[in-house]
């Protein structure tokens, strides 16, 4: 957080500054939408590693920043993105390999932990996953847990409803809060301060926003001190959780931001097909990240005429007929 | 009528879906069957996904949960929170009935999306619980999309991601979890539904043309096929409003 009036950088700047080696990551979006993958892209570039990545079912993020080597553990409900790869290609492939190590939640039990981190408590309870093995399987041993600094000791708890039979329930699972050295989520509007407007569904957006110690917002557009602030209903996130704001139309793609444009069926396919070969996969790290200065260049060699395909109709807010096959 | 496997799994599933249910959809076939149910047989059905989306107007088949197509004319566009806590909440999450599939799945309905192999070091990882295990837990009746193989019906599953009946009656009440389980498992071949007594899966269904003994042979659990019925077919008026209604664009179909 900061209360400076003007958190307008640019995506380099606000990548190296936050994001360091080994930090604690957080991106939001789901599976193929709003994931914030011009800024995604920038880690990849500048090749920061080491990184504990949580999620709850951000797919195709997730698997860029496993296939760009970025991440050495991760917290996750889901990795997958939907018909496309119903589980993430470089994700399988890491995990099966044992090159990055995996805890397993559900996506309520993630949710929840970010918002007790924005609440500022240790933990939340749920009644979700009793008697299954995300309570008995534990993808972080003790010791490991017990040596890195930032992770609790425990994976999550079974106890006794501590208010006896209160609502029906005996038992809870409580799971612990999540404050992420930083998060990174891409909107449809934000302004210089760092108000946010998201449209559509929010997802986990606002609990992962709130409870980062940093919070970097991508957006489709920036807009001028007031005009967020006059129609103030509509927005998410106030600005005292923002530490940087930067503008970048199609800063989501290739995943969607609803009322601007739709997911590219064309590049998720295409990148599913490489990601599943290791040669493959190191030219389009080289092609469509490393060899590129920055996002507008991957949108320049995708094209304007493949943009214009996936530009959302006003009345749907997604590309109507688009060919999705 | 001609008809496919896809479209009899999705019918037989779209006629258990009735106009007091909030349907939960994951990806796929099961997003299908919630539409199906809606245009066919439970107009008022409620369609609704973890993402946050509820009564979405599906003019389109969302490709994943978080499709924009999910956001189309909902009563409200929320979020994660709002969704799992529609379910845990017993006013609401009483009416869902949720939709999932798996890699395995045990003769007490639990469900494995997690790995195949050790858990430290699985020979195939999947995507996870996502949602699945949150549905699984809350709601009182679920649906089991399946595709029927020997290794996918398992006396024991390398992983139990989503609960079913646990270890059979009153399982779920001893782990602390509140009624509910799998109503039934529609399979490329069967329907199973489970024991009122036992919470144990039996065959209670075969398509026109396969025997119980083919669908024994593809299960590693033994089940009951006493009491199996041939499955009727999709109707011309179900599958007319199946093809032309819900997957247009010939997404899944």
């Amino acid at each position: 957080m900061n209360l400076k009036q003007n958190k307008q950088t640019d995506l380099k700047t606000a990548i190296s500054t936050y994001v360091k080696p080994g930090c604690h990551l957080s991106i939001g979006g789901f599976t193929i939408n709003r994931n914030p993958m011009a800024a995604v892209y920038e880690i990849i570039r500048q090749k920061i590693k080491g990184l504990h990545l949580y999620a709850h079912s951000n797919g195709q993020g997730v698997d860029e920043l496993i296939g760009g080597h970025c991440i050495a553990s991760l917290e996750i409900a889901y990795a997958g993105s939907g018909k496309f790869a119903s589980t993430c290609i470089r994700f399988k492939k890491a995990v099966q390999e044992k090159q990055i190590l995996v805890e397993d939640y559900s996506n309520y039990q993630m949710t929840l932990r970010f918002l007790a981190g924005a609440m500022g408590i240790p933990f939340l309870p749920t009644r979700s996953s009793l008697g299954s093995d995300i309570i008995r399987q534990w993808g972080f041993s003790s010791e490991m847990r017990k040596a890195t600094p930032g992770l609790p000791d425990d994976k999550l708890k079974v106890m006794d409803n501590p208010f006896k039979d209160w609502c029906d329930t005996q038992k809870v699972v409580v799971v612990p809060a999540i404050n992420p050295d930083v998060t990174l989520i891409h909107v449809q509007q934000a302004d210089l301060r760092g108000n946010c407007r998201i449209q559509g569904l929010t997802f986990a957006d606002v609990e992962q926003a709130k409870a980062a110690k940093h919070l970097i917002i991508t957006c489709e557009e920036i807009c001028e001190d007031d005009v967020l602030k006059t129609d103030s209903d509509r927005n998410q996130i106030p600005f005292i959780h923002a530490d940087a704001v930067i503008h970048i139309p199609f800063g989501a793609y290739p995943t969607a931001c609803y009322r601007y444009y739709d997911y590219d069926p064309r590049y998720l396919k295409d990148y599913a097909a490489m990601a599943n070969n290791d040669k493959a996969h190191g030219d389009y790290l080289e092609t469509f990240i490393h060899g590129l200065d920055d996002h507008q260049g991957l949108l320049e060699l995708v094209g304007q005429e493949r943009l214009k395909t996936i530009q959302a109709d006003p009345e749907t807010g997604y590309a109507s007929n688009l060919d999705r096959r | 009528m001609d008809y496919t496997l896809k479209e009899m799994m999705t019918i037989i599933a779209a006629r258990e879906i009735r106009n007091d249910d909030i349907v939960f959809c994951g990806t796929g076939i099961s997003m299908l069957a919630a539409m199906a149910a809606k245009n066919i047989n439970a107009p008022e059905s409620v369609i609704f996904f973890e993402t946050g989306a509820l009564d979405s107007r599906l003019e389109e088949l969302p490709l994943a949960v978080g499709d924009s197509r999910v956001m189309y004319k909902t009563s409200a566009n929320g979020g994660l929170l709002d969704s799992f806590a529609a379910m845990q909440n017993p006013v609401t999450g009483r009416h869902v009935i949720g939709i999932l599939g798996a890699a395995q799945i045990d003769k007490f309905g639990n469900l494995n999306s997690t790995v195949i192999g050790d858990y430290h070091s699985p020979e195939i990882r999947f995507s996870g619980s996502g949602g699945g295990c949150d549905v699984a837990s809350f709601v009182p009746r679920s649906i089991i999309f399946m595709q029927h193989e020997k290794r996918k019906f398992v006396n024991r599953l390398d992983y139990l991601t989503s609960p079913g009946y646990i270890d059979g009656k009153g399982g779920r009440k001893k782990a602390g979890l509140p009624d509910g389980g799998p109503i039934m498992v529609i399979t490329n071949l069967a329907v199973m539904r489970f024991d009122e007594t036992t919470k144990e899966m039996y065959l209670s269904g075969v398509y026109p043309g396969i025997t119980p003994e083919r669908v024994l042979m593809n299960m590693e659990i033994e089940v009951d096929i006493s009491r199996v019925k041939e499955e009727i077919p999709p109707s011309e008026k179900e599958l007319r409003l199946l093809r032309e209604k819900c997957d247009h664009q010939r997404l899944i179909l």
